[in-house]
């Protein structure tokens, strides 16, 4: 990255004296080396560092965003990801019908489009043809309730539920219909066992583990990968800090929400492999 | 003649439907009948159909496959007219199918109780308690240990002849009218074989069940079936009770399919006549050879495979290794070839020890000692020509190119009796028994001393196989090179090699001259193998039972 935080600060006029002094006094001078070990050890004791654009405790920054991604992500997870896992079933029961063919249409059509594409898309047809609400989120959530909070933010929750739904309805069906094919399931076939039964007593057992997967993944999506839904809709989230952060030269900033990023990711990774673990015999039960 | 008619094939025709349009004919229009309490044998060779047919006494034909023609009733309704709704109904209720291979058709990841007593429980010709006790009476008729709790474990939790009679167990606890078993004991050690079959044969009698039982063993089929169908190409060739096709069978093809069939050599003094050649000169020795998977710590490794091994093998003999899958004799070929370096112990080649390990031997010690494998479908590259698969040890050993190598090439065809269109060939163009060939040809292009065979006839059908050993026999004698052929099966070895090597457990049990090792007294467990080989006659099967109880005491 070139220049610096306190270029940024001081304005292109700034003289040489100044920005030497104004950077030791941020701790710049220090090798890189020197300053990266330093906030890492402060990191691991709790203390996120100071904000080299602003002042403030980088922790105190990231507490007045961090509700808004959650809720969003949480309101997502909670509507896209069932409604998206049972299509992705039912497309794997009739393989081939015209359901499943419009389901894989549609999700690959979605998978084509871009956030911003979907967004807009939502946009003109709700807000300026069907004239319910409001293009962007307005207002705080401040003791709002979950329908409330599900009203402030329909359209973005809707926009990425579109998202994640087209990967998880594909990736759903594959994981399915590959176990679907295995000999155990042409010998449930041949006792005679119900297609739905089939489908979710032997198949999905099977298949839990790539689908688990997935899930973990758009999860760490969500957290880290909606910087431009919350541009779009213009309420600010970690998504957008992490950009101002880019913009100001603040790595400090950078720095704590890219570890907590990485953390959220491989917490759900852990998640998904644990339950991997859990769904299958083989590995929960040795020889 | 009067019992009643469980199942019945009216001109059956059934296609494979091809994308371009262009059907082929797999099974053309077939007639016979399953009466009441008897087991009807399909017998014929991969692709003739058997299976096909079988499965379509379930309505059920496998994805690519439809019922063009004809009828298959069931109790005197044709199951190729029902809805899938009906022939669910139907299937695991009145008629049930025991696949090949139980290790596929377990789900993993349910207990076996439950896959056992799913389909009494849906058809609700049972409640859950019910099917659950009469499972467990199942199991002890079965000869499973453990019958009471043997149901909690999962699939992988009990071994492969334990899991066929389980699959067997699934396929009871409904009381179905009609069985339907396709090459049950096929991929089944003989040892172990023997115990399934008898727990098949002993329930299909007190069930007072039908039977269509599919195989490409007549040994098997002769101590089973009250009739035999013979198949070929889709269509019948001879069917008849069993006795009769055995003894007298009158179609050449029934009668190819009985040539085969190798028995055991019953006359041991023929057999010291052909083993008694004298060996000049050891081209190959195996001393006190230790070896095993996992890390090495104070030489040994973490999982012992083979100890205290030694094997001498002679200029142009052919050593048979016999043993149940996981003796170990698999594990033998992969020091001798180096490919699994021993931890103590050496291998040597006319008296040059050679490096445990492949990467350290020279170029020329490389060449001397060559594989063939069991599946050539794995071991052919598949993107590759039979020229680039052929001609690659041809330049590697020998430098050759171009004309010379081309010419070496077809040569090389020719003594694997292949013609020399194939070269341009890819292996998928190829059958089963001419990709073994193409194999052959690649070990043989480097000229060696030894080969290497391990299980090279096991995935090919009788006849092919036969054919395969054929010409083994015939390069052995034209170019003197030693044969390592290794096997589960006495009679192929018998019938061909020099000198047995009896493993079990990673040990050798016994070893020499065929015409010794096979003629009393024997070695328990040889005595063991020998007995559990079904014979070619009805009735075996109870006299061998009490041979092979003795020697399973002796053994113990």
């Amino acid at each position: 990255m070139p220049g610096d935080a306190a270029q940024i600060r001081l304005g292109q006029n700034a003289d040489e004296d100044s920005l030497r002094a104004f950077r030791a006094e941020l701790g710049l001078d220090k090798p890189l080396y020197y300053q990266y070990l330093n906030w890492l050890f402060n990191f691991v004791q709790g203390d996120f560092g100071m904000s080299l654009s602003s002042d403030y405790p980088t922790i105190q920054l990231i507490r007045d965003r961090y509700e808004n991604t959650l809720v969003v992500s949480l309101l997502t997870a909670a509507i896209g990801i069932p409604i998206s896992v049972s299509l992705g079933i039912i497309a794997a029961m009739f393989p081939g019908t015209i359901y499943d063919r419009i389901l894989t249409l549609g999700s690959v059509t979605l998978v084509a489009a871009p956030e911003f594409f979907t967004a807009t898309l939502l946009v003109l047809f709700f807000v300026f043809f069907l004239d319910i609400g409001s293009a962007v989120v307005v207002g705080g959530i401040e003791g709002k309730n979950i329908f409330q909070l599900l009203a402030h933010f329909w359209l973005p929750v809707m926009t990425l539920c579109f998202v994640i739904a087209s990967q998880l309805i594909r990736m759903t069906r594959a994981a399915v219909l590959n176990v679907m094919s295995s000999p155990y399931i042409e010998m449930a076939i041949l006792k005679g066992i119900p297609r739905s039964r089939i489908v979710i007593r032997h198949a999905l057992l099977n298949s839990i583990g790539p689908i688990v997967n997935i899930i973990a993944l758009n999860l760490a999506y969500l957290v880290t990968g909606v910087i431009v839904v919350e541009v779009y809709f213009g309420y600010s989230g970690l998504a957008t800090l992490i950009v101002q952060g880019v913009q100001t030269r603040d790595f400090i900033l950078i720095q704590a929400l890219g570890m907590i990023f990485c953390c959220t990711y491989v917490i759900l990774m852990i998640i998904a492999d644990v339950a991997a673990i859990v769904s299958n015999p083989r590995l929960r039960h040795p020889k | 003649m009067d019992r009643k008619v469980i199942f019945e094939a009216v001109d059956l025709k059934i296609n494979a439907i091809a994308d371009n349009g262009t059907d082929i004919p797999i099974v053309k229009g077939v007639n016979f009948k399953v009466r009441e309490g008897e087991v009807v044998a399909l017998i014929g060779e991969s692709g003739s159909g058997k299976t096909t047919i079988a499965l379509s006494s379930l309505g059920y034909f496998k994805p690519g496959l439809q019922c063009v023609g004809g009828e298959a009733r069931l109790l005197g309704r044709d199951l190729t007219k029902m809805s899938n709704e009906d022939l669910r109904k139907i299937r695991g209720e009145r008629v049930a199918y025991l696949a090949q291979s139980a290790a596929a058709t377990f789900n993993p990841s349910l207990r076996i109780n439950e896959q056992v007593t799913e389909s009494a429980v849906i058809h609700g010709s049972k409640t859950k308690e019910e099917a659950l006790s009469y499972a467990k009476a199942l199991y002890k008729r079965l000869d499973l240990p453990d019958p009471e709790n043997i149901g909690e474990r999962y699939p992988h939790q009990v071994s492969g002849g334990q899991l066929q009679r389980l699959m067997a167990a699934m396929a009871l606890v409904s009381d179905p009218t009609l069985l339907v078993l396709d090459e049950p004991t096929t991929a089944l050690d003989v040892t172990t074989q023997i115990e399934v079959l008898k727990a098949f044969k002993k329930v299909i009698k007190e069930q007072k069940a039908a039977a269509i039982y599919v195989t490409h063993d007549l040994a098997v089929v002769a101590q089973i079936a009250d009739r035999i169908i013979v198949l070929y190409n889709g269509s019948i060739q001879e069917k008849g009770p069993a006795n009769s096709v055995i003894d007298t069978p009158k179609h050449p093809y029934t009668d190819r399919l009985m040539k085969a069939v190798r028995p055991l050599p019953k006359d041991t003094a023929e057999l010291r006549d052909r083993t008694t050649k004298k060996i000049l000169k050891n081209s190959l020795s195996v001393k006190d050879v230790l070896a095993g998977y996992g890390g090495i710590t104070n030489g040994v490794p973490k999982i012992t495979v083979l100890e205290d091994i030694n094997v001498e093998i002679g200029k142009g003999e052919v050593v048979g290794v016999i043993g149940e899958s996981g003796s170990g004799k698999s594990t033998l070929a992969r020091v001798i070839s180096g490919l699994l370096p021993s931890a103590e112990g050496h291998v040597s080649l006319f008296d040059s020890t050679l490096p445990p390990n492949l990467r350290k031997r020279s170029r020329d010690q490389l060449r001397r000692i060559q594989f063939v494998y069991q599946m050539a479908d794995t071991a052919l590259n598949p993107r590759h020509t039979i020229e680039r698969i052929v001609g690659r040890p041809l330049e590697f050993y020998h430098g050759m190119k171009g004309e010379k190598r081309k010419r070496r090439l077809i040569e090389l065809l020719e003594m694997v009796e292949l013609p020399k269109e194939f070269i341009s060939r890819y292996p998928e163009e190829l059958s089963g028994g001419q990709k073994q060939r193409i194999s052959l040809a690649r070990a043989l292009a480097a000229e060696p001393e030894i080969i290497l065979c391990d299980e090279v006839t096991s995935a090919l059908d009788s006849i092919v196989g036969s054919n395969v050993i054929k010409l083994l026999r015939k390069l052995q004698k034209n170019l003197d090179v030693s044969y390592v052929f290794i096997s589960h099966d006495l009679s192929t070895i018998a019938s061909f090699a020099d000198r047995i090597v009896v493993m079990y457990n990673g040990k050798i049990m016994e070893q020499g001259p065929v015409h010794e090792v096979l003629s009393p007294p024997s070695h328990p467990y040889t005595e063991l193998l020998i007995s559990s080989i079904p014979e070619l006659r009805v009735g075996w099967l109870e006299e061998a039972d009490t041979k092979i109880q003795k020697a399973k005491e002796k053994m113990q």
